[in-house]
């Protein structure tokens, strides 16, 4: 089963447009990764960058409103995520807690939908989409 | 199962392979370290459900396993059987132990989790045994897990394990790694090893359909960790691509009422196109490191090809018959190559160059006497059956068929085999 964690670093939600983790942090996650690499779990991961550099597009009226960051009612927003397959819930929450996050700061642990956790009606309905993916792997 | 028995499994299965390995660097055995470890464990569910879990369960677990160790030295359990050695050496090596035990244990390194899973492939072992070592070792796996998985009794796994340690301790098989003159072989050992229990996932056609699942992604997990830990390898990074590209296509193997669907005929869009991608970058670490032509390689390359193609029309079968003649030059004896190889590659050219090559290519098999090795192999005739209806000769073709589904105990199959029978039927004039 695949897990995503989820990151929500404290004061992300207002930190600057081009803010950048320090060295110090990126050393101490980089170890962690590499943990997650050596034990064979990890599949992808990513930083985000912060919500004032981003936008959010909300929907009314079958109507799209843009609305660029800072976003000033968001409390918590994500920082980045990684991507691991394991065994049980309960290994992925044992891999959330081995990371190295400060004070305040949360990782969700949420698991990936799969085709076949799906009814084969829903699998049907999914018939006949390619993952953009596909393009990228049949290039090669 | 309790939800803080839940836990300590996935601890287990976290720290496990690290705490084994860490054991078996100071007493040098792995069947010890196995047992330590496991010791470790039952005081884990002792204190733990009490307790709460410790803040680092991990150093936990050593320290308490690190008790243990020194314990049966003091009763002088563990250096019993090493009997014949004069008791001054056995004094020495007591004291060696008890000072490791007490200052090397706590930091693993790289290579303890390498020795110990060389050791668990160890070439010594009967192939069933390193198979249960790896998954227990390696894998993090309960005994109760492998058995399940292997559809054998839970005493009979325990057994096998109890053995492997055994044939291991009784030959005084080292906690090395092996010397670089051996190292090819050695690391052949591991792969087939890994790609054995990935297969007993994919292909068991009985068993519970979560369990087997499992048993791929713990195949999977080991050939990433092996990719971590001999990055210089070819054959590890084309044996994980072969596994990756095999495991995208699990959502798009069985139909509606859980048949087999065979290649041509999945739904390729249930494919999972973010594992094709590793596939394709474990690939290529394989070919970038120069082993494009070795065995594992041809094949992960033979299953790109596939992986590739949007539609099985739009298959390039003529690059896939020619990695297959690779496969077979590279072969033990080219001239007489592996009739499920030979086989492969003649499906490969009917589709390249039509169903007359196909057949002559197939009959190529017979006359080298692969046939013998292929008798009571259904696909053969299968095979056969499909370029006979494809060059319109039916009476043959339907004779094929029945032949096949005279040779398969599988359900499934017999019934793909029955509508395959109905097709030619109804196509015949």
């Amino acid at each position: 089963m695949r897990f995503m964690m989820i990151v929500i670093p404290k004061g992300y939600e207002s930190s600057a447009p081009d803010a950048l983790p320090t060295v110090e942090a990126v050393t101490k996650m980089m170890e962690y990764n590499k943990a997650l690499q050596q034990a064979g779990v990890l599949l992808a991961l990513d930083g985000l960058y912060p919500p004032s550099a981003g936008a959010r597009v909300s929907y009314a009226d079958g109507k799209a409103t843009v609305t660029d960051g800072p976003f000033a009612d968001a409390k918590e927003v994500v920082g980045g995520y990684w991507i691991i397959q394991v065994r049980s819930r309960e290994e992925a929450i044992e891999w959330a807690k081995r990371a190295p996050m400060s004070n305040n700061e949360i990782i969700e642990v949420r698991q990936i939908h799969e085709m076949p956790d799906f009814p084969k009606d829903a699998q049907k309905a999914a018939e006949g989409f390619l993952n953009p993916a596909t393009a990228a792997a049949a290039k090669r | 199962m309790t939800g803080i028995h839940k836990t300590i499994e996935a601890v287990w299965k976290i720290e496990s392979t690290r705490l084994i390995a860490a054991i078996a660097r100071v007493t040098r055995d792995i069947g010890v370290a196995e047992e330590l470890a496991q010791d470790a464990l039952v005081s884990a569910l002792e204190v733990w459900p009490q307790q709460g879990i410790p803040e680092n369960p991990g150093a936990w677990l050593m320290t308490a396993a690190k008790r243990r160790a020194l314990d049966s030295l003091r009763r002088g359990k563990m250096l019993e059987q090493k009997h014949g050695e004069i008791a001054r050496e056995l004094e020495f090596e007591q004291q060696r132990l008890g000072d490791a035990l007490e200052h090397s244990m706590d930091q693993v390194i790289d290579d303890d989790i390498l020795r110990l899973i060389f050791t668990a492939c160890h070439p010594i072992l009967a192939v069933e045994g390193r198979v249960a070592l790896t998954l227990r070792v390696i894998g993090g796996l309960t005994t109760a897990e492998i058995a399940r998985a292997f559809l054998v009794p839970e005493k009979t796994l325990g057994q096998r394990i109890f053995r492997a340690k055994k044939t291991l301790a009784d030959a005084h098989v080292p906690f090395e790694t092996p010397r670089s003159d051996e190292l090819r072989h050695r690391v052949e050992s591991v792969l087939s090893v890994v790609y054995l229990i990935f297969n007993e996932g994919y292909t068991a056609t009985s068993g519970d359909e979560w369990m087997r699942a499992a048993l791929c992604d713990d195949a999977l997990r080991l050939g990433r960790i092996l990719a971590q830990l001999l990055p210089g390898e070819s054959e590890v990074h084309a044996l994980l691509a072969l596994m990756e590209f095999q495991a995208s296509r699990t959502a798009a193997r069985r139909g509606q009422n859980g048949e087999a669907v065979l290649l041509p005929d999945q739904d390729r869009s249930l494919w999972d196109y973010a594992q094709i991608q590793r596939g394709v970058a474990a690939l290529d670490r394989a070919q970038m490191l120069g082993g494009g032509a070795r065995n594992y390689a041809l094949q992960a390359a033979i299953a790109a090809c596939h992986a590739r193609a949007r539609t099985a029309e739009a298959t390039d079968w003529e690059q896939i018959v020619l990695l297959y003649d690779a496969l077979i030059q590279i072969s033990s004896d080219p001239l007489s190559p592996s009739p499920i190889v030979a086989l492969n590659r003649a499906v490969a050219v009917g589709m390249a160059r039509g169903p007359a090559a196909g057949l002559e290519a197939l009959d190529a098999i017979t006359r080298l006497g692969g046939d013998s090795a292929l008798a009571g192999y259904h696909l053969l005739p299968c095979v056969r059956g499909d370029l006979l209806m494809k060059l319109g000769r039916f009476t043959e073709a339907h004779d094929e068929i029945e032949r096949a589904i005279t040779m398969t105990q599988n359900l499934r199959e017999q019934q793909l085999l029955i509508e395959r029978l109905r097709q030619i039927e109804k196509a015949a004039p």
